[in-house]
Order: structure tokens, then sequence, then C-alpha cells
């Protein structure tokens, strides 16, 4: 996922070096021109497949996707819904379902927030300021990326279980991180943390300073230039690392799994409740909650398609 | 305002970006800072900008000590090289945004904002321009808006880097001949950065001249070009030709063989004649000091350039001269070359 932010980001910023847009200046004649030639570089393009071989390696490429992404996603709503509407609505209303919905939209909610200050945080230090240590830095937010999720999780239980580092200590003051909420919150932070701070990072170093800088020029306050000019122009940014981050909150397993204590009605997560649900053979009742996950999915999809359409508008170049 | 630099020193890392500059600015002037990249000019623009911070020295605007203050509170108009306006606001948000940042105490009701950028939208001459955004205008449009909205806050000095930099040279012209006629309607103290002398002696009221952190000269444009004060100078402002010359006491030599000019106070060893290309006066062979052969000759205008091969030990220097084309020189023509007005600068190494 992040790879692939990295990567549309950096051709948005390859394009900004284009020659600028001199609307008022250009005129229409030239541009037909272009379209013109463009169109005949079609037509003689050298890598144009002939017709049969394109035709396989598109039926390839749906055949696989079918296969591998539509169809187990078809299975999952048939599966839920085998025994009809019915049964689909009573399973999502069982009481522990509803507290899996419940604690998963909590833990989401809380590390969504907090990373989405951290990744602000960490990408305004990254793109604005100069000091050493800085790519040790960048590498260190890309670490829970390249972490196996049970071994970020285990992290906490070495931290905070009863034979871990604050273990004692917190069971003498009566508090409960392991296999409770916060342990969960914090497993998901942790896990989730990059999210917000890689689709900010690129974008934000980009777009530089100098628009800051006029703003302090003018005689604005750091906060009114934060809240004027640095966040109007990385909104787009900000919302698709959001989205992104909220995805795995939501669908995270890994991390969860070690942390949570699996408590039937209290520390499960939607994603370890499917899991539960299954191996119970409760089929329908484990579809169920899948095809609420599924269709996040869906609208994650959808909703980053946009998200990434206004970021390649916000970053067409204003000047240079 | 009047602004007076003092002994400023900046460095980055081991680089000296300014190197004990002073400078004083008089109230209303419109000041030209010139020089090749590197040698600190933009940087000591943004000190006096408070968008950086110098090591030591001093900086006073109106004589008050800037210093103390941030660049939020220097109420100084900053006009950047790429513009910077804020993408996401329409041209008249981003000449309103200086007044709508001010303090709640001292801010003006929503109509005064309306009434002071549409003054400022007329005097840049582009008040149809106001509900578009800054991609969709040309260079030299965002360049007059960068600077209506550096104007909205009253500055009581006006920066600008390299205000013309990113233009092309048509746009380029226009905009300098605008902004001269601009500041003789507001008189507010300016500084702009350039390296393009042509922009500097056309444009400013006084040029400062810097290379490598220092200021080399100050002085009129006229001072600066006819009278350089170093050997810097006279290579960066105007075309010279430089030849490597020996001085001792008041005699002036050429590969060995004396030159028919005196030294003019030159320190003795070795030195450099710098001439202007015009400066040169051509007789028949034999006639000046110095002795070549025109190679090329090429008419444009009213005047004829030829390329002339001078011989020496070391093979032949060649040089270009400007000549008046009362006498049309031929190619392959043996000419006799006599600096009119000359310099000779001791080198330093």
């Amino acid at each position: 996922m992040s790879m692939q932010t990295g990567l549309a980001t950096s051709t948005t910023q390859l394009r900004t070096y284009a020659p600028s847009t001199d609307v008022s200046v250009a005129a229409p004649a030239p541009r037909l021109e272009i379209a013109r030639g463009r169109s005949t570089a079609a037509r003689q393009n050298p890598r144009t497949e002939p017709g049969p071989i394109r035709f396989v390696i598109i039926a390839l490429a749906v055949t696989f996707l079918s296969v591998f992404v539509v169809l187990p996603l078809v299975v999952v709503f048939a599966s839920a819904f085998s025994k009809g509407v019915g049964a689909y609505f009573a399973a999502l209303a069982e009481p522990e379902a509803l507290a899996a919905i419940k604690l998963t939209l909590l833990v989401a909610a809380v590390s969504v927030t907090l990373n989405l200050v951290f990744g602000v945080v960490a990408a305004w230090a990254i793109s604005k300021f100069e000091f050493t240590g800085k790519t040790f830095l960048i590498t260190l937010i890309d670490l829970p990326f390249s972490v196996s999720p049970v071994i970020s999780g285990l992290v906490f239980v070495l931290l905070f279980g009863a034979q871990g580092y604050f273990g004692p200590w917190l069971q003498a003051h009566n508090i409960h991180i392991l296999f409770a909420v916060p342990g969960i919150a914090l497993a998901t932070i942790f896990v989730t943390f990059p999210f917000v701070a890689r689709a900010l990072i690129p974008l934000m170093q980009e777009q530089g300073t100098q628009e800051e800088e006029a703003a302090i020029s003018l005689g604005a306050s750091g906060l009114q230039t934060f809240f004027r000019v640095t966040l109007p122009n990385i909104k787009w940014g900000l919302l698709y690392g959001v989205l992104l981050c909220n995805a795995r909150a939501m669908g995270e397993f890994g991390a969860v799994s070690v942390v949570s204590g699996h408590i039937r009605g209290e520390t499960n997560t939607m994603p370890l409740l499917v899991e539960i649900l299954y191996n119970e053979y409760q089929f329908v009742a484990s579809f169920a909650i899948a095809s609420l996950l599924a269709m996040l999915a869906l609208i994650t999809l959808v909703v980053k398609t946009v998200l990434e359409r206004r970021l390649d508008e916000t970053e067409v170049p204003d000047g240079d | 305002m009047a602004i007076e630099v003092k002994n400023i020193v900046k460095k980055f890392g081991s680089f000296a970006a300014l190197d004990n500059v002073d400078l004083k600015v008089a109230d209303g002037e419109l000041l030209a800072l010139l020089g090749p990249s590197g040698s600190g000019k933009t940087t000591l623009l943004r000190i006096i900008a408070g968008l950086d911070w110098p090591d030591s020295g001093e900086v006073a605007i109106d004589g008050e000590n800037a210093l103390t203050r941030g660049a939020s509170e220097r109420q100084v108009g900053f006009v950047f090289q790429h513009y910077a306006l804020f993408r996401h606001m329409t041209v008249f948000e981003n000449v309103a945004f200086g007044l709508r940042v001010q303090p709640r105490a001292i801010r003006k009701d929503e109509a005064t904002i309306r009434a002071r950028v549409k003054e400022l939208l007329d005097l840049v001459q582009l008040d149809w321009l106001s509900n578009r955004y800054p991609s969709q205008l040309s260079g030299g449009q965002r360049q007059r808006i960068a600077l209506a909205r550096a104007l909205a806050i009253e500055p009581r000095i006006l920066l600008l880097d390299e205000p013309f930099g990113a233009l092309d040279a048509k746009v380029r012209k226009e905009l300098r001949q605008w902004l001269r006629s601009l500041h003789n309607e507001i008189h507010v103290t300016s500084i702009f950065v350039t390296h393009d002398q042509e922009e500097a002696l056309e444009v400013a009221n006084r040029v400062v001249v810097m290379d490598k952190g220092k200021i080399e000269q100050i002085g009129t444009p006229g001072e600066v070009y006819d009278n350089p004060a170093t050997a810097f100078v006279h290579g960066f402002i105007g075309e010279s030709i430089v030849l490597p010359v020996d001085v001792s006491g008041d005699a002036v030599r050429l590969d060995g063989r004396p030159l028919n000019i005196a030294a003019h106070g030159a320190a003795s060893g070795a030195a450099k004649l710098f001439v202007r290309r015009h400066d040169m006066a051509i007789g028949p062979a034999g006639s000046g000091a110095l002795d070549g052969a025109i190679r090329h000759v090429r008419s444009f205008g009213p005047i004829q350039r030829a390329e002339v091969a001078l011989s020496g030990r070391e093979g032949s220097t060649v040089i270009e001269i400007d000549a008046p084309r009362d006498r049309e020189l031929q190619a392959g023509e043996i000419v006799s070359l006599q600096p009119r007005r000359y310099r000779i600068f001791a080198t330093q190494d």
C-alpha cells in the first residue's frame, strides 16, 4: 500500500517540473498540434502488439483477477446470505457481534485520531526542517510495514505482559493494558502508524516551505499559517492517509490477535470474531461479519479512487 | 524606511554565505543586489526579511533593531522568486491574506478589506482576475499578484527575490519598466535581488555588486559600469576584454612587450588589463599598443564586432572588439589596437 502511495506521488512530482501552464498565453494552435502528434505516434507506436496477443494478455489479467479477487468476494456475500436475509441480520444482532463491531469502531477511532496527529507532526518535521538523523527517522516510520504484525503484537506482550518489563508494576497498580482495550489500541496504532506520515511526506516535501514563509512574512502566526496555508494544501493527502489507516485499523488481525486475549464480548474485534465463529462452524455468522469488512474494503476503494483524483488535481503545478 | 545592516556574518556549515557585510539603504531607494549565484545576495535579503538569522551582526529598520522581531512582526513585504502564491486561494483571497490574519484588535472590517484588495488589484492592473486561482495565471500575472499581496500589509520595506527570474524575455522587459514606475508611484524603500546586470542597471537607483559573500562595490548604475572598483566588478558588469600583463613602476608589459599605456598606480607584479570592447581604438598596423589579425567581422546595427587574434609568445589570444561602422574592417586585415579607457587590477592569488 505504502509503495503505491509513494509511486503515485512521485509521478505527480515529476509532472510538477513540466513547463508551467501559461493558460492565458498558450494559444490553442500548438495544443492542436500536440494532439495530432500524439495520435500519429499512437498509430505508429512500435510497442503496440498485434490483436490476438493483446487479447490473450487482457484475458489472462481478467481471469486472474476474477479468480483471486472477485470470486472470494462473491463467496463471502453468498455464504453470508446462504440462509436468507433474516439469518444474516440475526447474526449481526448477536450481542457478541455488536460488541465486536463497537470495539472495532472504538479502536479505529482512537488509533486513526492519534495517527493523524503523529503523522502530521512527523511529516511536518521531516519535510520542513533539516536535522541530523532525518533519514533514520524516515526509515523508522516504515518499520511497522516491514515487521510481521505478530511480532508487533508480541512486542507489547513483552512490554506489558505479566512477565514483561512493566508487567509487575502495572499489576501492582491494577492497570490493564494487555488483554484489554488499551493493548488492542496500542497494537493497532503501531501497525497503522506509517499510513498518514507516508501519504504526507512526499506531498509536503514537494510543496516546500515557500507558501509558509510567504504567510509568515504577511504577518500570520504559526497556527494561522498551519490552518490557513499548510492544512488546505495537504487536506486530500491527509484524507487519503486517514482512509488507508482506517481500513487497516479495522481489518488488523495478527497484532491484535496476540494482545487481545480473545475474551468473548469484550476483547474480540471483528476480524478476530470472524475466525472464532468460523472455527465453531457458525458459517453464516462468520461470513456476515466478514461481509461487513468486505463492504468496508469496497467503500475504501471507491473513496480512495476519488481522493486520488482530487490529489492529482491539487498537485497540478501552480508555477515556476 | 531606511535600512542599516552591520557586520553581518552567516555561515552554512563551513561555507560563508555572508562575510562581514555592511549596507545602508536610504528611505525611498530602489536598490539592486547584483551578483552571481552563491554570492550571498538572497541570504542577505532573507535576513533583512527575518526568514533567516545571521550568526552575528545587526539589522536595523528605521533605526530600530529588527533582529528582536520575527518575520511576521517586521511588516516587510517579500516577493518570492517563484511567487509562492497560496494555490488553494483565489487571487482575491491571496491579496487579502495579510489583512485577514491581522490581530483582531487592528483587523479591518470585511468591507474595508474588500475595498483595499480591489485598490491593490487595480494598482497591478489585474482586477479582472480576482476570482481565478494561481494555476490559471501566466507567470507575469502571478508576479504582479505576488507584489499586490506583499503591498497589502502596507510594508515598511519591499524585498523582491529575483523578481523577473522565472519570466520570459519579453514579459521581463515590460515588468521591469512597470516596477520602476510603480516605485515612483508608491515610493516604498525596495531591494531586489538579481543576477542579471542589465536588470540591475536598468531598474535600480543604486546597485550593490556582491561576490562570495562580500560587497564588491556600491554605486549608481553609471558608477559601477564606468568606474568598477574591482576586477570582479569589471568582469561581471558589461563585456570586458581581459589581458594578463606585468606592471613594473609605471610601465605595463604584455608578453614582455611594452604597452604604450600608464599603470595608473597599479602595484608592480602580475596584473590584469581590463578594457571595454568599445574602448579599443583601431588603427593601421604598428600605430598602437597591440597588433593583431582580424579573423572575422560581423556587422549589425550601429557597430561591427571583430574577432582579433593577438599574436603572443604562447600562441595567439583571440579577443572581440566593437567598432563603429565608419571604417569597414576586413577579415585578414592586420590592425593595431590602442585602449582608450582601461583599468589595471593586480592579480590576486
